[in-house]
């Protein structure tokens, strides 16, 4: 059972300003039937206020809680003023929200960020991020590069299982977390990278150890399997797999995305790492 | 309050509970001793394996080895298995069995193992000749659940084990019987099975105590090293109080199944009976007539789960949903897809399930209320095209 907020049970029992405005101004669409929830926004414009808001939603309790509080939020706003609603608001409106639920208010956030695109004919974009791209991540539950990018910029997300629990990208098949683990380096790479120190070898080196026996030996200890840190050449991290992992078929892949990628983002973005 | 959900779980029976205090207060004697004051309890552990054996129509009460739960008889019977036997690499399972199972078999999939997993049709019933094609010379285990937990749909166990021992003798076949126990007869000596897992708490015992029952020229390795108990195959203290416990619910339960078979089947008849005909948007996710009794899977259209659960918890009703919000992933129900139930009912299921104590009235209050919860949630949804079709439909 979710630890819901007394706001988010008030607003599934008794939604606010359900159904169709039947000359909208604005619709905004997100979600689908398929993936499990959709929500459609219907807006009635003065001007560029917004003078009255409905919706209709197919989805859980918090997604329905969801709609129904920003169709309160926004309501005698003007186009302006929404525009600077985010899915964090939505949440904190609402009292808060399970972390597995975030989806919810991500999803309230891009109907409206949809129906205010038609108004501002396709420039309006709450997104900063540079080098925005419309291509498909988790093509389960079709979810781009640009919506992750912006769920991390405004909830400041730093895991893989953030992303999943607000965009619910790689929630299902899961094939596309390393692409995810991608764009989180890449963008917190970018961020960070100024504040990034060069580390002597000795440092390098016991911070290598430090992350493989804190961070990547416990994960191959659940499959039966381990490794070892053998040296340091250069950039060029050599380790031995022990255990289940030796001679396991996936191995190689275990070094490259899962072990060489920890290295990468917890110690320097150069290193690789070689199986010896 | 309405509980519609036991094969998530079922309250404890009174008299089990009985039969258990006296274990949980004075008679804490550990069994393996040497003096009097442990002649009790080790007598009553000898008791509840008697009563466990005749609950699976097993021959001896040398064949049951009590354990923690459902999953650690599945998990002791799988590894068990492949540990003692390891030059067979093959496996058959079905794209149904519950995680424990599941999940059991991905983990040797990613030791080299290969796994075939079996689907079902619409209505939830096994491939069997699919299933009977795979079988090869290497295959170490065959492994079907007796009843799905979801649909309540019966697999054929005992006429797929009659087909892997004639053309592969050596091969082991395991069961999953949590969700058939207490439901349907039992009888493993007149079959093939070699193994058979259930847990208590599905049938009116505590949550915690499981069983497992495997034939007596099985061999397998223990999960957990230690003492002799249990035959040196799963050492650890015996858990006194509720084997006794589970011991007391076999007994209950065996003497409950006549009444399982014509009351809880009528009620769950009426429950299905009459949401069908007072909810417009309302489909039997399956209605084959091989299920256990008590289990009922119905697919509201255009209507999240979760949002559907919510509303009947408040009104005291409960039950549970496959839909992807409740199963704490984001993907709905592993069983209803391998189905291939619609996307338009698959978010919207509920599973609804009985037990000896459901009464008529709980029954009757449910199809009184699923109409107005239906028409205030149908009339959130998107999709009021899609879902005046059906209404018109209905009426025709």
């Amino acid at each position: 059972m979710w630890d819901y907020s007394e706001k988010v049970l008030d607003h599934y029992r008794n939604p606010r300003n359900v159904g169709k405005i039947d000359n909208a101004d604005l619709i905004g669409e997100a979600g689908s039937l398929a993936c499990g929830d959709s929500l459609k926004l219907y807006l009635k414009l003065d001007g560029e206020k917004i003078v009255d808001a409905k919706f209709q939603t197919f989805g859980c309790g918090s997604a329905v809680a969801s709609s129904s509080i920003l169709t309160e939020m926004i309501i005698g706003k003007t186009l302006d003023e929404a525009k600077e609603i985010t899915n964090k608001d939505i949440a904190e409106e609402l009292g808060g929200l399970p972390q597995e639920k975030m989806h919810c208010s991500v999803m309230g956030h891009e109907a409206l960020e949809d129906a205010l695109n038609k108004y501002y004919g396709g420039k309006y974009n709450n997104t900063t991020v540079t080098n925005s791209s419309e291509k498909v991540v988790c093509t389960c539950f079709n979810v781009t590069e640009n919506q992750i990018l912006e769920a991390i910029k405004i909830n400041n997300l730093k895991t893989v299982e953030e992303i999943t629990n607000y965009t619910k990208a790689g929630g299902a098949c899961g094939r596309c977390k390393g692409y995810i683990k991608d764009i989180l380096e890449t963008y917190w790479g970018g961020v960070n990278k100024t504040e990034k120190e060069e580390l002597t070898p000795t440092q390098k080196i016991l911070k290598i150890s430090k992350v493989i026996d804190q961070q990547i030996s416990p994960e191959l200890q659940k499959d039966g399997g381990d490794i070892e840190f053998v040296d340091l050449d250069g950039n060029k991290v050599k380790v031995k797999l022990t255990g289940m992992c030796q001679g396991c078929k996936n191995s190689q892949m275990t070094i490259k995305t899962f072990v060489e990628s920890i290295l990468k983002d917890k110690v320097d973005s150069s290193l690789e790492v070689e199986q010896v | 309050m309405i509980y519609l959900d036991n094969n998530a779980t079922t309250a404890v029976d009174e008299k089990v509970l009985e039969e258990m205090l006296p274990y949980l207060k004075g008679e804490y004697a550990n069994p393996s001793s040497m003096y009097d004051f442990a002649k009790k309890p080790a007598a009553a552990i000898r008791d509840a394996r008697v009563k466990v054996r005749d609950f699976f129509g097993a021959k001896d009460e040398k064949e049951i080895f009590f354990t923690s739960c459902g999953s650690e008889s599945a998990n002791m019977a799988i590894r068990g298995v492949l540990n003692c036997n390891k030059e067979k690499r093959h496996i058959i399972t079905t794209k149904v069995e519950h995680p424990c199972v599941l999940n059991t078999y991905k983990y040797f999939e990613k030791q080299g193992y290969e796994v075939d997993y079996i689907g079902v049709n619409a209505y939830g019933e096994l491939e069997v000749e699919e299933l009977k094609s795979k079988l090869r010379k290497d295959t170490a285990l065959v492994s079907v659940m007796y009843a799905n937990n979801e649909t309540g749909v019966i697999h054929p166990v005992e006429e797929i084990a009659e087909y892997v021992k004639s053309k592969s003798p050596e091969t082991r076949v395991f069961v999953d019987g949590v969700q058939a126990a207490g439901k349907i007869p039992m009888d493993v000596k007149n079959t093939k099975i070699d193994l058979m897992g259930i847990s208590g708490h599905k049938f009116h015992a505590p949550k915690g105590i499981g069983a497992l029952y495997m034939k007596p020229d099985v061999r397998i390795t223990s999960l957990i090293a230690g003492g002799h108990q249990e035959r040196g195959l799963r050492a650890g203290t015996e858990n006194v109080p509720y084997i006794v416990g589970m011991g007391k619910a076999a007994e209950l339960s065996l003497d409950a199944l006549k009444y399982e078979g014509t009351e809880v089947k009528r009620l769950r008849d009426k429950l299905e009976a009459g949401i069908l005909k007072n909810v417009f948007n309302a489909r039997l996710n399956t209605s084959v007539s091989g299920r256990v009794p008590n289990t009922s899977n119905i697919g509201f259209e255009y209507v999240e789960g979760e949002l559907i659960l919510l509303h009947l918890s408040d009104l005291g009703i409960c039950a549970s949903s496959g839909s992807a919000c409740t199963s704490g992933s984001l993907e709905p129900s592993h069983v209803l897809r391998a189905m291939g139930i619609p996307f338009t009912a698959l978010h919207g299921s509920i599973r609804f399930s009985l037990s000896r104590f459901t009464k008529e009235s709980d029954i009757d209050y449910v199809i009184e209320k699923m109409p107005a919860i239906m028409d205030k949630l149908t009339s959130i949804s998107p999709f009021q095209e899609e879902l005046q079709a059906l209404r018109q439909r209905k009426q025709h």
